[in-house]
């Protein structure tokens, strides 16, 4: 696998190798009980909100929609659980945000089997019958992209796709819940190749794996249906290998421009979870009512690969697992990119791929060691994966010279992957600087940066 | 009851100023090392003079406040140890406290400290002692004397704004036919090369020379190892240089010595490994430290073969200083994506 590595002219170019700690990809998927209360919100990804159609007080059967797609870029929700819907009123979300959701009280005494399905025919329909069934489950982007997965299906036609992109690289440090899936889910993951690759109009299909995870290239290899359109690939483990540009980067060696879409250069990158999920859910005409989530830290007792019903609170979550609730920090993501939790009420929701929990004194975020001047050492130039010279941006961040940064220094291309924060020796929280210019140059409406 | 909220990334390289900086003070340690062995207590001496006086002036800055940095984060050290390491072993002692105080107060104090000067620091107490005491600075002695380790070179301890005692009757009263003239200056004057290996090893003849550049190399390529210094710079310094030599040596072989001999005389190791280095004062972009050092390399041959210094590393490299913002700026990483594709795999 090395030599084949090597052949190939190695992985993108510089990129890091942040300690692994995947101290649970070797633990199998296990499920949390339900909560007494599960919170489901409307808005939980790019797109408009669904549209509530049940009321306060009408019982409902785990896997019915609970709330409609309003448009096309738009998923509809379903009830995690079988209960009683208490209220639809505002509730705060991870981010400290409150958003309209839908309060579930389980019943205590059900089964809690899934009772709502129509199951499909999806041979037999078209490919905007297709697309439909895909939005009926409500899925969206598992890899933290939550852009509704049937939406993202539609590519247009002037870009002709040849070659479908799997992502099963989870480059992120702690997370294994890909992992697993690939591992114990590798049939599924084939039935949503088919269907994409069907919308597609039959590409090939590279499923890209990083090195450290040879039982899940063992396990897809076995699924692989005959025929050799579809193979599996063991890229280079990298930060961030992951990143949709750095896989096709690795796999195709094509670069995407910036400010294009991978499709306009023939290449369309899906996650596995969401392929899984996908395969699972839209022939049996399911809804997504729960997903694999890793959770682990070294503030969690009881780390894992956990199936977790979309909607469970979070403190419910961190209680099952033996997680403290203070003196924290709560990560919703990966340690590289995720987003610290503003509030422990929010619910679990559909774009959770991992949990983590560290004690507060341990943290070694960039933010809590002592800041020293750019001494241009040049690492974030050399880590970059964007070939982007944080160092500078950093210095014109500071002083405030976003312009400056979009025009010259090619500030919009950054996606925020946090290499230049990570190697920085001086400390200096360069992809923060990077997120607050971007966001003032959105507010600046005759920039279009 | 309160949970911690900060910005991704979350985890962070176990790397830092303070740990770059005392790495290189460590890397250091040999060299100083062998620099006393050469020249003895003087060189013991002028080492910590120097360094103290770096350490003093940091602190009188800090103390005036606005500066960022501190004693603690290595870097006036740094400074001090390369200093001394650039002057005359027997260089009086009170010039290099001079050096060393206007080192870090011109060129580093005034930038606003860490990470803000222009130019390398030691390089700028060396051009200020180079210009404000031209004998003092140019008058070198032999290394490996006996007596060196009980016995301060007599110029070593002249009084402040006295003349200081002349080492080449010193140097000659304890040794026979030595020289007190450094081999670059021998080249330059007398048209005399010293043997290559000599040079490179510091080891044999009493030559007037710095530490080993053979022990430099050593000991930076243990800092390029751990990732703290760049091999970039100083390939390209020695690269170009020597490219440059290797040019110029068949025009005329009489006056222009072979590439050799400009790469392992005078402070030309020490500079490419360890002063054009200095990660402040050098670009950032890897393509910007290819053309940095290559200027460094050839404008130091250029200033050895036609100026009336024998030596020009720190001219070169103060030059080279000043061009890294513009080398900067013309050599910004290519961007993702704007690569003609190559497909390399069906």
């Amino acid at each position: 696998m090395k030599l084949f590595t090597f052949l190939r002219g190695e992985a993108f170019a510089r990129g890091i190798h942040p300690p692994e700690h995947k101290g649970t990809a070797g633990m199998p998927i296990t499920r949390v009980p339900f909560a007494p209360r599960l919170i489901v919100p409307l808005s939980q990804n790019v797109g408009r909100p669904a549209k509530p159609i049940v009321k306060v007080g009408q019982e409902v059967l785990r896997g019915q929609p609970l709330a409609q797609a309003d448009g096309f870029v738009s998923v509809p929700h379903h009830a995690p659980v079988s209960g009683v819907v208490e209220a639809i009123r505002l509730n705060p979300t991870s981010g400290g945000l409150w958003t309209e959701s839908v309060i579930i009280r389980a019943l205590p005494g059900s089964p809690q089997s899934v009772e709502w399905e129509e199951p499909q025919d999806l041979d037999n329909v078209d490919d905007s019958g297709l697309i439909a069934a895909v939005q009926r489950t409500g899925i969206v982007g598992l890899g933290g992209g939550v852009f509704p997965t049937h939406a993202k299906l539609r590519v247009p036609k002037e870009f002709p796709v040849d070659t479908l992109v799997v992502n099963g690289c989870e480059c992120e440090p702690y997370l294994t819940s890909d992992h697993r899936i690939m591992v114990e889910r590798a049939k599924d993951i084939m039935k949503g190749i088919a269907m994409s690759r069907r919308l597609l109009k039959n590409p090939r299909a590279i499923i890209g794996v990083e090195d450290n995870k040879p039982d899940a290239v063992e396990a897809l290899r076995a699924a692989l249906p005959p025929g050799g359109e579809i193979t599996v690939e063991s890229v280079p483990t990298k930060y961030p290998q992951g990143a949709g540009e750095m896989l096709i980067k690795t796999l195709l060696n094509r670069e995407v421009p910036p400010d294009a879409r991978s499709y306009s250069v023939g290449a369309y990158v899906q996650n596995v979870a969401t392929l899984a999920y996908m395969g699972a859910l839209a022939p049996r005409g399911r809804g997504f009512i729960e997903r694999v989530i890793t959770v682990a830290g070294n503030a969690v007792a009881r780390p894992g690969n956990y199936l977790v019903p979309m909607g469970t609170p979070l403190r419910f979550l961190l209680d099952y697992v033996g997680a403290p609730e203070a003196g924290v920090e709560v990560i919703f993501g990966g340690p590289m990119m995720g987003q610290a939790v503003a509030c422990l009420d929010a619910p679990i929701t559909k774009g959770v791929s991992g949990i983590l929990v560290f004690r507060a004194r341990d943290l070694e975020a960039p933010s809590t060691k002592k800041s020293f001047p750019c001494i241009k050492c040049g690492k974030c130039v050399e880590s970059c994966p964007m070939g982007l010279n944080p160092s500078t941006l950093g210095m014109l961040a500071a002083k405030r010279q976003y312009d400056t940064m979009a025009d010259h220094y090619r500030l919009g291309a950054c996606f925020e992957c946090g290499t230049c924060s990570y190697v920085c020796p001086a400390n200096i929280p360069l992809v923060q600087q990077f997120r607050v210019a971007k966001q003032v140059l959105r507010g600046k409406p005759e920039k279009a940066a | 009851m309160s949970v911690e909220i900060r910005s991704a990334p979350h985890i962070k390289a176990d790397s830092g100023v303070v740990k770059i900086m005392r790495n290189v003070v460590w890397s250091l340690l040999p060299i100083c090392a062998f620099y006393i062995w050469q020249y003895g207590i003087s060189a013991l001496a002028s080492l910590v003079v120097v360094t103290a006086a770096c350490l003093a002036a940091e602190e009188f800055f800090l103390r005036l406040g606005r500066q960022s940095g501190d004693l603690g984060d290595w870097s006036a050290t740094i400074t001090g140890i390369l200093l001394a390491l650039t002057l005359p072993a027997g260089f009086p002692l009170w010039m290099g406290a001079v050096a060393g105080f206007v080192a870090i107060g011109l060129g580093k104090a005034i930038f606003g400290g860490i990470g803000h000067n222009l130019f390398n620091p030691a390089l700028v107490g060396r051009g200020f002692v180079q210009a404000a005491f031209p004998t003092a600075i140019a008058t070198y002695t032999p290394s490996f004397m006996p007596g060196r380790f009980s016995e301060f070179i007599p110029s070593s301890l002249a009084l402040p704004f006295m003349t200081p005692a002349d080492t080449t009757a010193w140097a000659a009263s304890h040794l026979d036919g030595v020289s007190s003239a450094t081999p670059l200056a021998r080249w330059k004057f007398e048209g005399v090369l010293a043997s290559n290996w000599d040079l490179l090893t510091s080891l044999s003849g009493h030559l007037a020379v710095g530490p080993s550049p053979l022990l430099i190399l050593a000991c930076g390529a243990y800092l390029a190892w751990r990732g703290y210094l760049d091999w970039r710079i100083p390939a390209a310094v020695l690269g170009s240089a020597a490219l440059l030599a290797a040019a110029l040596y068949p025009l005329n072989p009489q006056h222009f010595p072979e590439p050799g001999f400009v790469l392992f005389s005078g402070g030309l190791m020490l500079g490419a490994v360890y002063m054009a280095t200095d990660m402040v004062t050098s670009p950032v972009t890897p393509r910007g430290m290819w053309v940095y050092g290559a200027l460094i390399g050839a404008l130091t041959v250029i200033i050895r073969y036609s100026g009336g210094l024998p030596e020009g590393v720190m001219y070169a490299i103060l030059i080279g200083n000043a061009a890294t913002p513009m080398i900067e700026r013309v050599t910004q990483p290519p961007a993702f994506g704007t690569a003609p594709t190559k497909e390399t795999k069906a």
